[in-house]
């Protein structure tokens, strides 16, 4: 009779099933096959795609790989905290530390040039979202992260911690040049 | 004690004793932990309005863990106990199996919460709902909610012996009504959710207490949301039995097809479980072709299987509808429904809600790529303010009008104001949802104490636009809270001072259900097939909402800087 009560045809499984039922099963089926090629579509003909590169990592030897390249493409230092601006090399390797409760080094980049950017975190899961132009990214400690980046617009870009990670978390904010 | 059976002189409904004061325990318990989540929800929202800012950080982010722990683990589960009782006892007309069991599970539960909630409370387990490692909280804190989760299994075990008791004591004829079936599937779900978190939690409440050593982060984050995500499916389960309960209550409404519907319901059984993958969509460990064979949860059958309920659903009300006579025109029978009814408005509000609002915006942010645009800001709450809040929160809010009279044999107090808060709940839970989402389109981050980030090295200014969206956040967060506050207010005053009704004949013997295949297939063929055109156009109507916003945001995504 009702959803409450057992179905009154006892053999409800023979029951055919109305058109106007079908129609809407095959139009969920089919828009969910849309979703599902979209997404491979994308894959090959999209010029956003997350980098499939990542390789297990200790924070010592992130940290190590880091401040050699900050060592070597230091062109300044900005703050009180003399954080250093690192030029990364035109279509080369650029290395960003997420740790409490900061985005360590300041990162400059060239407006069309791809860079490969190493991303981990020494402690906690930090979260890199890359603002005004919204792009965010899960950075875990252990994993080295290396995602292809092309800027599009020259500008001052910040990047915020959107993954909670502590008492400090709002004062986690990194930024990014682009000449 | 041996079982006395109570036949309600309203509903018809025959409830066993033991079934009868386990649910209202476990439903006052649950509306207990909706009162401190309500109190929580205030200082949370009060301290994101930008223009009042009203805690200091430690404690913003301490409340908000008790807001997460509070609202999506012990009020849903509390009640979803009661209906799990409901619908096997009560709908089958059976003894409840074991409950001495269920009253194990159900202090389990009980000291679980409170256990959780001292250490939050301690301040040093402020680690969010999802608690990622290597974060530490105290380790009372993941054993508080190892002891709900053993509870809630007890629960559940119990729910599947009622099932066999009704079965061998022949209280139905043929198959399990669809609202049981509906609550089995929550029910199965809920046994590998729970699985899969004694798989995380376990190990986590070791750690914490020095014996295992360390534990790998993204492995957390993989297996925690086999119980993260899969607990909301439980919820969607309940809430879409709930639904379909209060068709049947309300307007008789039977199912379009018994077999659509049922086999929507295998569908969450069989694919839902792989919805946890869509936590991960930016995180380093998984390959991209793991991503989007998980995420399209092989070709999208979840959402189908949701996409089936939400046609079936306002189909059998139009049905049913149309029936009684009203006939003229696509709605009519939408017009002529009881939107006084609070049973009515709210289940009813909490389907377009949780269909547009939560659906959309869910499959959306799923989608592989299109999850860098949104992944931890404040999309994601306003995402899951649709889904659990709207949907499963105000379901259970609807039902319980009927509860109050048919299983605390108490008349609700102040009807006028009943009438309302379906709507001022359900209104700005929805609005909230929006200008959240809103929020997190410009970049909000989710969970983060303030947009000045003072203390920062740097400067960043969002847009106006976001300052905006936040205050909005705050407005109708406020109201919202005042329309469940409302709710808390009616359901405890009506268990108090609400005028007691007869609570009908108790028997010794439990009344089978009637066997109405012979009867009703008669009438079956005199009533034969109705139209249902008004809820085609707002299936419609929902599907190509459902197609622009998604291709819109492809359109955001392709303006991004390049990513491979």
């Amino acid at each position: 009779m009702s959803a409450i009560l057992p179905p009154s045809n006892r053999l409800w499984w023979k029951q055919p099933i109305d058109k106007v039922e079908w129609a809407w099963i095959a139009i969920a089926f089919v828009w969910g096959m849309v979703m599902f090629a979209m997404m491979v579509y994308w894959h090959v003909y999209g010029n956003q795609n997350l980098s499939n590169e990542a390789y297990k990592t200790t924070p010592e030897l992130f940290a190590a790989k880091a401040e050699k390249f900050i060592a070597e493409n230091t062109i300044r230092t900005e703050t009180e905290q003399a954080i250093p601006v690192v030029k990364v090399p035109a279509g080369g390797d650029g290395y960003l530390i997420a740790r409490l409760w900061a985005w360590y080094p300041i990162l400059e980049l060239e407006k069309g040039q791809t860079y490969k950017i190493h991303l981990s975190s020494m402690d906690y899961n930090h979260g890199f979202s890359l603002q005004p132009v919204n792009i965010n990214i899960q950075v875990i400690p252990g994993y080295e992260h290396v995602v292809r980046m092309t800027p599009t617009k020259e500008g001052t870009y910040a990047i915020v911690c959107n993954e909670y990670c502590g008492i400090g978390h709002h004062s986690m904010l990194g930024r990014i040049y682009v000449k | 004690m041996a079982s006395t059976y109570r036949t309600c002189p309203v509903s018809g409904l025959q409830f066993e004793n033991h079934a009868e004061k386990l649910m209202r325990w476990n439903a006052v318990a649950g509306v207990l932990w909706l009162l401190v989540g309500g109190i929580t929800a205030l200082l949370v929202i009060l301290t994101r309005w930008p223009a009042i800012k009203l805690l200091p950080a430690d404690q913003f982010y301490l409340i908000l863990t008790a807001h997460g722990i509070d609202m999506l683990i012990l009020w849903i589960l509390f009640f979803e106990m009661a209906v799990l009782y409901f619908a096997s006892s009560t709908l089958l007309r059976c003894r409840l199996a074991a409950p001495r069991i269920a009253w194990l599970g159900f202090w389990l539960m009980a000291i679980g919460g409170i256990v959780t909630n001292i250490a939050i409370f301690q301040g040093e387990s402020s680690v969010m709902f999802t608690s990622y490692v290597p974060m530490q909280a105290a380790p009372h804190f993941y054993l508080g909610i190892i002891l709900v989760a053993v509870g809630a299994l007890l629960g559940v075990a119990v729910f599947f012996g009622t099932l066999v008791v009704a079965k061998r004591d022949r209280t139905y004829q043929g198959s399990l009504p669809l609202v049981t079936f509906g609550a089995l599937t929550a029910a199965i779900i809920a046994t590998f959710t729970i699985l899969a978190g004694a798989g995380i939690l376990l190990p986590t409440f070791l750690w914490s207490v020095g014996l295992i050593k360390e534990i790998d982060a993204q492995l957390y984050r993989m297996v925690w949301w086999g119980l993260g995500h899969s607990s909301q499916q439980i919820n969607v389960a309940a809430h879409v039995s709930v639904w379909y309960l209060t068709a049947a209550v309300i307007f008789g409404a039977k199912p379009l097809s018994e077999k659509v519907s049922r086999f929507a319901f295998l569908l969450y059984i069989l694919f839902l479980q792989l919805a946890s993958a869509h936590h991960l969509l930016s995180d380093p460990g998984m390959s991209a072709e793991w991503k989007v064979l998980n995420t399209s949860y092989f070709m999208y059958f979840a959402v189908m299987a949701s996409m089936i309920h939400g046609f079936t659903v306002p189909g059998a009300i139009e049905a049913a509808q149309r029936r009684k006579g009203y006939t003229n025109g696509l709605f009519e029978w939408l017009r002529k429904a009881p939107w006084g009814n609070p049973v009515f408005s709210g289940m009813f509000i909490s389907l377009v809600s949780f269909g547009f609002l939560g659906g959309i915006s869910g499959v959306v942010l799923g989608t592989e790529q299109i999850n860098m645009l949104m992944h931890n800001t404040f999309y994601v709450p306003g995402h899951f303010h649709t889904t659990v809040v709207t949907g499963t929160t105000l379901a259970f809010m609807a039902i319980t009008y009927l509860l109050v009279p048919v299983l605390f044999q108490r008349q609700m107090i102040l009807p006028k104001l009943c009438q309302i808060q379906p709507y001022l709940f359900g209104i700005s839970m929805s609005v909230l949802g929006l200008v959240m989402m809103g929020a997190g389109t410009l970049g909000v981050s989710r969970r983060h104490w303030d947009m000045a980030f003072s203390g920062a090295p740097f400067q960043y200014e969002w847009p106006g636009a976001a300052y905006l969206m936040m205050g909005f956040t705050g407005i109708f967060g406020v109201l919202a809270v005042i329309g469940g506050g409302l709710w808390i207010l009616l359901v405890v005053g009506s268990l108090l001072f609400g005028k007691k009704l007869d609570g009908g004949k108790v028997s010794t013997r439990p009344t089978p259900i009637p066997d109405q295949s012979q009867a009703a297939s008669a009438v079956a063929h005199g009533s034969e097939h109705v139209g249902v055109p008004g809820t085609v156009v707002l299936a419609l109507l929902l599907f190509v909402c459902f197609v622009l916003y998604y291709f819109v945001n492809w359109k955001y995504l392709s303006e991004v800087w390049l990513l491979s």
